[in-house]
């Protein structure tokens, strides 16, 4: 098993390495083979380990490989932890990155640099592989900075489009201030308990429970504070409110990156550690609470900015960015269970509508202005079915467990309930709580809506393309409803330069080829199945024997066990993604181009969620017009003036200014020199007679 | 009247005055310069020749042989500069010879 699981991790490093080094030499076809073919590799051997943990009794083991950082009592090591909840991710991410890798062979076809894809997808699965199976907080960091810079460069991928570097940029910078967070939350940790590793600290907790460090005249709980702090890094990792303004912009990098990196996996890998770090978090009362909270107002965000945005891949980013906050607050009201199980899930449906999305814009010939699609359906049968998948899913359509009724639905249907249901019952007694349940109903509605919208003005209505031979940013047509207050006030993506088709061609939309359609059907058997199939493991009757302890509850902990809630609040989550159903169907359907006249009007409201409540702007406002002027303070005033002025320009100056004087002695006349020369000789005669005479 | 040791003196100081003063007031000829070089330097021999004598010491005059020698060597490149400065500047008034201005 140990030689298994080293394998399964270091298999993506070796293609990566690979195709990033040798991709020009051998080729773009031996290279996207050679990374896939490890990460299909990876893959298996991830469900043997997977299936090994849930039906073959395999024990929750760490192997260490080598020493790592070995300072004082500071020891890290690189080591490979598996248990439950990395069994789990295990699978998740190497499912997804193997059908992306898989997928990109279409998707990529006409990119010129595919070896570098490959390779950065590669470095990506490694880096994301090793946060997972991290048994340190070294590791875990290492982990997590590596999959940031893989999504740097992969957002980044395009780097002839300024708006694709400036992308990268920000979420780089933003997650530098989560990951600021992060390691004083680590420092926090190693200072109180004097050790790293995860298995050593995790016993220790409820000992030091009410350990309490004063600072600045107040106490603070240090589990409250370490947690906090810890936290701060999963908001920036995971786009949570505040520190989400990155993720809508990194959809700027190709479609496939999207769905992996920036749906299925990195961006959960912030749930990831709240879930890993139950045993601390379970003795954090305060610092849960601000899960929840943020959790549950990121959701809410996130879901009324979705509702209006036009561009379809920014539609499905907020969609997750608002399923993180299920989770987050899921996580934060005790539920790890729910929240990993809603991860799970959401990593295929999500996924599934990205790679959807992206087919929808391959054939599209890279248009992703939803009001330039309409009644694709035929056009893109397949896709269209997978996305319609995809939406029922997202959406938690499903029998819920009321009257007598066994529940039966897609994947999101079993996860989402789950979390609503936790939230509700830990509502009983915690007014955030509560908030989140109201929160998480609402937004059900919410998610409804804006997931609908999408699949009717994608699939259906009238067709609003082909009217004209629409050259890309040329004002819309009148037919698109558009009208001037409608017109984009921010960029989004325009189809980049060098595309080898699509612009000038004929426009007519076109299936994407088999493989791009092979993975989007293994997800969508996910997106349908691995809600019902694994519900009894995650968070069902059999979750104790699932996870095994690698997720803990306090003792006064009860939401995962099976409460009897009232029939509304079981239906309310149902009812709302109805409502939403029917709102979008009665705007996009019924009377097709309401919703486009309600856009066009433009209410305060739909202004404020346009522009994504402000929060670009507010940042730029503040952050970064502060540090702009700091910057600015230093650099003109400090190093230009002071540094500057004083050092090397001074003494410049001033050895010019010297230099320019003494010149004017040198008046170039012989006589001039002679004189000077017969004045010097004069003087020093009468200084040597006076002296001898002395 | 005998003639002692003040009036070759007084020669000499005459002579190097004038040599002094033909490098200073002169405005026109390098040519001067280099004949007023010569000035002091026969002054500066009369002067040796004089001590000489009036000391009975040889060592006097055998230096003056030694400025002499000198004074040609001098005189000869300085000439010799002269004429090369001449070719390339067709002139060799004083006031135009400052290109070593700062």
């Amino acid at each position: 098993m140990e030689t298994l699981v080293t394998v399964l991790v270091f298999a993506p490093i070796v293609g990566a390495a690979i195709a990033g080094l040798f991709g020009r030499r051998i080729g773009d076809v031996p290279s996207m083979a050679v990374t896939t073919g490890l990460l299909l590799l990876s893959c298996a051997l991830s469900w043997t380990v997977f299936v090994q943990w849930t039906w073959g009794g395999l024990e929750p083991f760490t192997h260490t490989l080598m020493r790592f950082i070995h300072v004082g009592d500071f020891q890290s090591n690189w080591a490979i932890r598996i248990d439950g909840l990395s069994a789990v991710m295990l699978i998740v991410v190497t499912t997804v990155s193997a059908l992306v890798h898989l997928y990109s062979w279409g998707y990529m076809a006409d990119d010129p640099s595919k070896p570098r894809f490959f390779a950065y997808l590669s470095l990506f699965t490694f880096a994301m592989l090793a946060l997972v199976t991290a048994a340190d907080f070294m590791q875990l960091f290492l982990g997590w900075e590596g999959v940031g810079l893989a999504s740097y460069l992969l957002i980044g991928f395009w780097f002839h489009k300024d708006t694709a570097n400036a992308a990268a940029i920000k979420a780089f910078v933003v997650n530098r201030v989560g990951d600021f967070g992060f390691v004083l939350g680590v420092m926090t940790v190693f200072w109180a308990f004097g050790t790293i590793q995860f298995a050593e600290i995790f016993p220790l907790v409820a000992a030091n429970a009410d350990r309490t460090w004063e600072f600045a005249g107040q106490n603070w709980r240090l589990m409250d504070l370490a947690c906090a702090l810890l936290f701060v890094g999963a908001m920036g990792k995971s786009a949570q409110f505040f520190l989400h303004t990155w993720l809508p912009d990194a959809m700027e990098g190709p479609t496939p990156v999207s769905a992996l990196i920036h749906a299925a996996t990195m961006v959960t890998a912030g749930v990831y550690m709240v879930c890993l770090l139950s045993p601390m978090f379970e003795y954090a009362p305060v610092a849960k609470n601000i899960v929840t909270l943020i959790g549950a107002v990121t959701a809410l965000f996130a879901a009324t900015v979705g509702l209006t945005q036009n561009d379809i891949k920014r539609v499905i980013a907020y969609s997750t960015c608002s399923q993180l906050g299920y989770m987050f607050f899921a996580a934060g009201v005790g539920a790890y269970q729910a929240a990993m199980f809603h991860l799970f899930t959401h990593a295929f449906f999500k996924a599934l509508l990205f790679l959807g999305a992206g087919s929808v814009i391959h054939g599209m010939h890279h248009e992703q202005d939803m009001r330039r699609y309409g009644a694709l359906a035929k056009a893109l049968p397949v896709t269209y079915a997978v996305m319609m998948i995809g939406t029922i899913a997202i959406t938690g359509l499903g029998v819920p467990p009321v009257f007598g009724l066994e529940p039966l639905g897609f994947a999101g249907f079993y996860s989402k309930e789950s979390i609503i249901h936790a939230a509700f019952s830990a509502g009983a007694e915690n007014g955030i709580a509560y908030f989140a349940f109201v929160i998480g109903v609402l937004v059900a509605g919410l998610t409804s809506f804006y997931s609908w919208r999408l699949a009717f003005f994608t699939f259906n209505g009238h067709a609003r393309w082909g009217h004209d031979d629409h050259a890309h940013g040329e004002a819309h047509h009148a037919d698109d409803h558009a009208s001037a207050a409608q017109l984009e006030t921010h960029d989004e993506p325009v189809a980049h330069a060098d595309d080898a088709h699509g612009h000038g061609q004929d426009h007519k939309p076109h299936e994407s080829p088999w493989i791009m359609l092979v993975p989007l059907l293994v997800l969508s058997v996910g997106a349908i199945f691995a809600g019902g199939f694994f519900e009894g493991s995650f968070i069902g009757h059999h979750q104790e024997e699932f996870w095994r302890g690698a997720i803990f509850n306090g003792p006064d902990n009860h939401v995962m066990e099976h409460h009897e809630a009232p029939v509304w609040a079981v239906l309310a989550p149902l009812v709302a993604a109805i409502i939403g159903l029917g709102v979008a169907a009665y705007m996009y359907l019924w009377k097709e181009g309401l919703g486009a006249r309600l856009a066009a009007r433009g209410g305060p409201l739909y202004t404020f969620f346009y522009n994504k409540w402000f929060f670009d702007e507010l940042y730029q406002a503040t952050f970064v017009r502060l540090a702009k002027l700091l910057g600015d303070l230093f650099w003109k005033g400090g190093d230009q003036k002071i540094i500057d002025g004083l050092g090397p320009d001074g003494v410049s100056a001033v050895s010019y200014e010297v230099g320019r004087r003494a010149g004017k002695l040198q008046s170039g006349y012989v006589y001039h020199y002679a004189f000077v020369m017969l004045l010097g000789v004069a003087g020093i005669l009468s200084y040597a007679l006076w002296a001898w005479g002395r | 009247m005998t003639i002692g040791l003040v009036h070759y003196l007084a020669v000499a100081a005459i002579l190097f005055t004038i040599g002094v003063f033909g490098i200073f007031v002169n405005r026109k000829n390098i040519i001067v310069i280099l004949m007023s070089i010569e000035l002091i330097l026969l002054a500066v021999n009369i002067n040796l020749v004089a001590f000489s004598v009036y000391l009975h010491n040889v060592v006097g005059q055998i230096f003056a042989m030694f400025v002499l020698t000198v004074a040609a060597a001098e005189a000869a490149v300085g000439l010799a500069i002269l004429v090369t400065f001449f070719r390339n500047r067709g002139d060799i008034s004083v006031d135009d010879a400052s290109m070593m201005r700062g």
